[in-house]
């Protein structure tokens, strides 16, 4: 359960504030998508959920708590973080990379083990990958190790910024699909940025639409569209018009 | 082997442990300092530019005048802590040199631990950050792994720097292998200057090699590699250090300045106090100015310098008495403000005198500085680096009203060599400079007597003032050496056949004057 109560983030120097009293309430076990165009605040606010960004009103309460209340890195190590920039420690093995937020947290070291072989194998990679080092593998590979690093401490939460957007469109759909398995499976809760609304729509339970870092709409993807929303429908004009074009060519 | 070659490598082990001393310790006190801050400040984006600033402009500071500056620094602050607290820090040798190398030592590190942490890319720091690392987490399992290598290669810049600058510790009273350098270049002994270069570089090529071994082993996460090249440094290290180990520093510090006749007197008072059951170790190639204030200040124990010197430097006297009333007045002086005890004149002067080839003399018809005055406007002046700011060149222009086209500085070895090639038409010469003989010169007679005499003397710091056995070895040098004894003497340690090194030259010279058996 994650709840954002007018949150707003204003960056020193900008003419106005990237995010402007944002209030959200998203139940455990839901998948959420962050969707608008550049600019709209998205990232700004999905790093407000971890804490990467301070906001600057507001407040946000994870599992009824008070985030500000965690002191930041205890907050961070209990919600899984995916992002475009991958970010793996290019010195550590794949392993050390999985390993990090468990050893951070101080497991015993045979539980540590047992957890990074056990979502290793979620993310359906070759065992030999363990001791590679991240410089070794593809960019689809590196993003499956990021996801396998984000769940391996068994977070309840996900927050991911763009996390496929750097991947060709077999890689990404096939990842999407794996992640959503996993986000059923373990029963997470997920808040996903992406400026992509068709991936959006195949993944999402349910799309939140920011413009000028306000809340424009916020409903399922079915409801999206059908243009129950005219606000958010230059958005998802293009995947509508692509899947019918696609549905007749299948017909 | 060669006899040169033979006294070059007697002194290696000495000189080398000296200098490797040097170089770490400076480079541990430099890193000990400049990580820290420059780790601090890689965070602080504000704090960057004022500490690369700050140093950058250190470097800047040629290292020789960063060396020399730290020696009045260190003067002055133990002036103030035997105030007080009643003790000194020492101000001559180690102190300076590793204060101004360990500065030195400090931009390629910090530059190199700025840039690679700054640099690191922010994706990965963000990682650090969302996976939930606290601040020094970070730091510690991230950025530093992550910098190692260029950190690593910072230090070998450093290294190299620190061990080729140390060379320049020779001049601030710290043994290094610059004696080698700095002794050579005064007395023509090339031999000498190419050995201290070649041994100071092939230093900083084994420890850049070894240092290498890490940088390339850290980046390449190959654990052995590292182990080989810091393993291979510190073993490495110590065997150059092994001397040091074993050296008895000498009972008593024997000062010279930075010319032939200063190294032979200096090995000479070493020779008789070893005679007499005393052990001592010298400080050459000391400035004019540094070596009477570091017997004032009791780092030195005795040198012999020069009354002129003495008269006008630091007593600013422009006067000029006879001979023995400016003894007189040279001991009292000394004894009242520095407690310097004046042992007594060695026999010879050593004054400073104008000197031309003959040939060049007769033509111009110059045998006076009054005839000098005359021509001077189409002459050049070739004088030794100290002489234009010494108080005699003021009252020598004034008294004789010189006016030359050019003047030109040259250290003493390059001087003679340049009236000799005709780069300079007179010089500064030393009246006792075996050259004078050599290269057939003739020296200007000083009608107006704006020179003073500068009666060799041999002086002794007021903690020995009451020392029988240090004066009884020395006294027999009063009046022991005449003018004749001491030209040779010099001559044959600057001449370019048949060369003696000064030691040599003290042994023969002490013969002959009866100061040793």
């Amino acid at each position: 359960m994650i709840e954002l109560l007018g949150v707003s983030v204003a960056y020193d120097g900008a003419p106005r504030p990237a995010v402007r009293d944002v209030s959200l309430a998203i139940p455990a076990g839901e998948f959420v998508a962050l969707v608008g165009p550049s600019g709209s605040g998205k990232t700004s606010l999905l790093k407000t959920i971890n804490r990467l960004i301070a906001p600057t009103s507001g407040v946000i309460r994870i599992e009824d708590r008070d985030a500000a209340e965690f002191p930041t890195h205890e907050l961070r190590r209990r919600i899984g973080y995916v992002f475009q920039g991958v970010g793996l420690f290019p010195h550590m093995s794949v392993r050390e990379n999985i390993a990090i937020t468990p050893s951070l947290l101080g497991w015993p070291r045979e539980q540590i083990v047992a957890r990074v072989d056990a979502v290793f194998d979620l993310i359906a990679l070759p065992r030999d990958y363990l001791d590679r080092a991240p410089a070794a593998l593809s960019g689809g590979e590196r993003q499956r190790v990021a996801v396998a690093r984000a769940l391996a401490a068994e977070p309840r939460i996900v927050i991911m910024d763009e996390p496929f957007g750097a991947l060709d469109p077999v890689t990404r759909d096939a990842l999407g699909q794996a992640y959503r398995a996993l986000h059923e499976r373990m029963g997470l809760t997920t808040v996903m940025v992406t400026h992509d609304t068709q991936e959006a729509a195949l993944l999402a339970d349910r799309i939140v639409v920011l413009r000028d870092g306000a809340v424009v709409a916020d409903d399922t993807p079915r409801a999206m569209l059908s243009g129950a929303h005219p606000e958010a429908t230059g958005l998802f004009d293009t995947p509508r018009r692509q899947a019918a074009a696609i549905a007749d060519l299948a017909r | 082997m060669n006899a040169q070659l033979a006294a070059a490598f007697a002194t290696l082990p000495n000189y080398l442990s000296q200098h490797v001393l040097l170089s770490l310790s400076s480079m541990a006190l430099g890193a000990g300092v400049s990580l820290p801050l420059a780790i601090w400040a890689a965070r602080r984006p504000r704090l960057r530019w004022p500490l690369l600033a700050a140093t950058s402009l250190v470097q800047t500071i040629p290292a020789l005048a960063l060396l020399a500056l730290f020696y009045p620094l260190l003067l002055a602050l133990s002036g103030a802590t035997q105030n007080l607290l009643g003790a000194s820090v020492p101000s001559l040798g180690f102190l300076p040199a590793l204060l101004a190398l360990a500065l030195y030592a400090m931009l390629p590190i910090v530059r190199a631990t700025i840039s690679s942490i700054a640099g690191i890319e922010p994706a990965i720091t963000e990682a650090a950050d969302a996976v939930g690392m606290t601040s020094s987490q970070r730091l510690w399992r991230v950025e530093l792994p992550l910098a190692a290598p260029s950190i690593v290669g910072g230090f070998r810049t450093a290294m190299v720097w620190t061990i080729g600058a140390a060379t320049l510790a020779t001049p601030v009273g710290q043994v290094s292998l610059g004696n080698y350098i700095f002794s050579g270049l005064q007395t023509e002994n090339w031999v000498f200057v190419l050995f201290g270069c070649a041994a100071s570089v092939a230093v900083a090529l084994v420890a850049d090699q070894l240092l290498a071994l890490v940088e390339t082993g850290a980046a390449r996460r190959d654990w052995k590699r590292i182990f080989v090249g810091a393993g291979g440094f510190v073993l490495a290290a110590l065997a150059a250090l092994a001397p040091a180990a074993h050296a008895t520093r000498g009972a008593y510090v024997i000062g010279a300045k930075n010319f032939s006749e200063q190294y032979i007197l200096a090995d000479l008072m070493a020779l008789r106090l070893q005679a007499a059951g005393l052990s001592s170790e010298k400080r050459e190639g000391l400035g004019s100015a540094v070596v009477f204030r570091a017997l004032a200040a009791n780092d030195i124990d005795v040198y012999v310098d020069y009354s002129g010197t003495l008269w006008t430097s630091l007593m600013h006297r422009t006067d000029n008495p006879p001979r023995e009333k400016m003894l007189a007045e040279l001991r009292d002086w000394l004894k009242r403000t520095s407690g310097v005890v004046m042992l007594g004149a060695v026999g010879f002067e050593n004054n400073y005198a104008l000197a031309m080839k003959r040939e060049r003399a007769r033509q111009l018809g110059v045998t006076t500085l009054v005839d000098l005055a005359r021509v001077a406007p189409q002459l050049t002046f070739g004088t030794d680096l100290e002489f234009q700011s010494r108080p005699e060149w003021k009252s020598l222009r004034e008294a004789y009203e010189l006016r030359f086209r050019a003047i030109k500085s040259y250290n003493p070895t390059f001087m003679y060599r340049a009236l000799d090639d005709g780069q300079a038409d007179v010089i500064t010469a030393f009246s006792s400079d075996g050259r004078i003989l050599a290269q057939n010169l003739v020296t200007l007679d000083d009608p107006k007597n704006a020179f003073p005499h500068y009666d060799a003397i041999v002086l002794i710091a007021q903690k020995r003032a009451d020392d029988a056995k240090l004066r009884a070895a020395l006294q027999p040098f009063v009046g022991a050496i005449d003018l004749a004894r001491m030209r040779r003497a010099n001559l044959e340690v600057d001449r370019d056949q048949e060369k003696l090194t000064p030691r040599a030259a003290a042994e023969k010279l002490g013969r002959e004057a009866g100061l040793l058996k």
